[in-house]
């Protein structure tokens, strides 16, 4: 199931051949094209160099720095509370997300936990973006295959919930709202009925993604089959979130670990796919945008009662220590190794984004393929060019 | 804020799992396992010997932990800039420069700090090892984990550390040409350099508060470097150093 096809492995080989220069019976010509960092497949300024064989990569390497932004240099002339406000633009579709397991570390320091309902709050927030990250992402991987409609369908309905994470936090993008010890405010009034309006209409979104898209028969054509990551291959590089499961890898930080977040209260399940290629991660992370907004059903029944603020001193210094949290980001695991000296910002941070590791395996796999499939395949590694610069 | 903690059982599922894994990693590396310490129902930090550090992946891989998570470097030296807040008008603080390590110590002024999990047995390890500090070359990652290849080509580029045996180590980020390694503490995020800090010119007295000392010239706690205590230390200018970006 995981092993490679039959035309991956003739690609591959082939490709290997044509490195070694040993592909005499056609007399190709190596070149060497450049795609990005101005392309519409690259979500930002990605730079990829692919060396060509007639249609075929024989080599292809991303180069990565265009919006490096040295956050981890940055976090350490900033308290903690500031640190949140840079933490949201890493991944920039799903900014809730990134500042949680951050605050998430700080608390683990202080050996303080946010309250119930602050803790239920977060992680409705955490997957309204994770909503709003990947139906995009659902949106954006049709017009990577020439199909414009979906974007529509995608930029349309993502507003819905762009609207509710604004009408919590202020921000449609950068929410910076996670406090240490647990959030600015509480949930606006309203909120509850048009959360569960809005989660109907995602379903909506997906069924229509679902049959435009997924079920499309060119669609299954360009991706069933392309850029296949064996299971073992995906653990070694890191590979993270949907990428990791559409390799057939059970595992779901949501689920697997603990974390003072709601997810432990509800039921939801982890879809996997057995074949690793571009068209289960697609269908992965399809099923996860479902199961997201169920996950939000279940947190607006049982949301407790009470304060979203647990009592911190005024000025925040969080007690010498280390401490790692990650979670399951809308792109994968997304964790902070926070070093703290006691002092008023961290000592050090390091940063461990999903998509790093999650482009980090594009040389091996985009060796053997053709031209158009190094875009379909980079498209559904999905990668957000803040999250691997950092 | 303790009892909440105390309150929680305190063995999860994972905590008998992490001894076994400090025994079974002994066994595979002997001497080589320098450290290790165990947070009950939070973490596994093992501090590996530097010449070991390629074995100690590799036995890792073999027990299980085929995930890899991230590698990256810490430097433990106090930054001589601090947080970039000081007053360029008065002279520079001074600063201690003594450089203390964290958890499971170590003897050196970077350590390299990786990550590896087991996603069946749903646990994960950190692990350090100390970097020489005549020579900062480290045994590569790559051929165990290949997913440490980007981390260790930005890592060299970040802290100057080498890997022996890693096939490309050009720069991630930075040009080619660029000189100096940014995440080092010594050197100077020249944001903070190029303009002083703009909370300098609105200092406003902080709010008095049980958790914080009161801002007073003759306490000697380095930490408190918020800028009211910093602004209120700063009294005697007989150092003749003046900063570099003072008239």
């Amino acid at each position: 199931m995981t092993d490679l096809s039959e035309r991956q492995q003739l690609s591959y080989i082939a490709g290997q051949a044509a490195d070694a220069r040993l592909n005499v019976e056609l007399e190709t010509e190596g070149m060497t094209l450049n795609i990005g960092p101005q392309h519409p497949a690259t979500h930002g300024t990605l730079r990829i160099i692919v060396r060509l064989d007639g249609e075929q990569v024989v080599w292809a390497e991303p180069s990565c720095g265009y919006m490096h932004r040295g956050y981890e240099k940055l976090t350490e002339v900033r308290t903690y509370p500031q640190v949140t406000t840079l933490v949201n633009r890493i991944d920039w579709l799903g900014s809730f997300a990134n500042e949680v397991p951050f605050i998430l570390a700080a608390e683990k320091l202080m050996e303080i936990e946010a309250p119930p309902r602050a803790q239920w709050i977060r992680t409705i927030l955490f997957e309204l973006s994770r909503i709003a990250n990947i139906s995009l992402f659902l949106g954006d991987l049709g017009v990577q295959l020439g199909a414009v409609t979906p974007a529509f369908f995608a930029f349309r309905d993502r507003e819905h919930v762009l609207n509710l994470i604004e009408s919590v936090t202020g921000g449609r993008f950068h929410p910076n709202f996670d406090r240490i010890g647990g959030l600015k405010d509480d949930l606006p009034k309203g909120f509850v009925d048009e959360t569960r309006r809005v989660m109907r209409k995602m379903r909506t979104y997906c069924d229509e993604i679902d049959d435009l898209l997924i079920g499309n028969e060119i669609f299954q054509a360009r991706t069933r089959g392309v850029g296949i990551i064996p299971k073992d291959v995906a653990l070694q590089y890191g590979l993270s979130g949907a990428n990791l499961r559409a390799s057939g890898v059970d595992w779901d930080l949501r689920r697997d670990q603990v974390v003072p977040m709601a997810w432990d209260d509800v039921d939801f399940k982890v879809w996997t796919h057995p074949d690793g290629d571009s068209f289960a991660r697609c269908w992965v992370r399809l099923q996860e945008t479902r199961e997201a907004t169920k996950i939000v059903d279940q947190l607006l029944d049982g949301l407790p009662a009470g304060p979203v603020m647990a009592k911190v001193p005024r000025i925040i210094k969080v007690p010498a220590g280390e401490a790692w949290v990650s979670t399951e980001n809308p792109l994968g695991e997304m964790g902070y190794y926070v070093v703290s000296k006691g002092d008023l910002g961290p000592f050090r941070v390091k940063i461990r984004s999903a998509s790093f590791n999650n482009i980090s395996v594009a040389p091996w796999v985009l060796r053997g393929v053709y031209v158009p499939d190094v875009i379909t395949i980079l498209a559904s590694l999905y990668f957000i060019l803040g999250d691997i610069d950092r | 804020m303790t009892d909440t903690t105390e309150a929680e059982p305190q063995a999860l599922p994972g905590d008998g799992l992490r001894e076994g894994l400090v025994d079974e990693l002994r066994r595979r590396l002997g001497e080589a396992l320098v450290a290790t310490e165990l947070r009950p129902n939070d973490d596994l930090w093992v501090r590996i010997d530097t010449a070991s550090w390629r074995e100690a992946g590799e036995a890792l891989a073999a027990m299980g932990f085929e995930y890899f998570c991230y590698l990256s470097a810490i430097d433990w030296m106090p930054s001589p800039y601090g947080r970039g807040e000081d007053d360029p008008t008065e002279p520079p603080p001074e600063r201690t420069t003594e450089v203390v390590q964290g958890v499971t110590g170590g003897a050196t002024r970077f350590q390299l700090l990786a990550r590896v999990t087991d996603t069946r047995r749903h646990v994960g390890i950190t692990l350090k090892s100390d970097v020489p500090d005549d020579d900062p070359t480290m045994p590569s990652w790559s051929a165990v984990y290949a997913g440490a290849n980007w981390h260790e080509r930005e890592t060299h580029e970040m802290f100057g550390i080498g890997f022996a045996g890693h096939p490309d180590l050009r720069n991630m980020y930075l040009p080619t040409e660029f000189e100096g390694y940014p995440l080092r503490k010594d050197f100077p995020l020249l944001a903070r350099m190029v303009k002083p800090w703009p909370g300098i010119v609105d200092v406003e007295p902080m709010p008095a508060d049980e958790a914080v000392p009161t801002e007073s010239p003759d306490v000697e706690h380095a930490e408190t470097d918020s800028t009211a205590v910093a602004a209120a230390a700063a009294a005697e200018p007989d150092t003749s150093e003046p900063g570099d970006a003072s008239t």
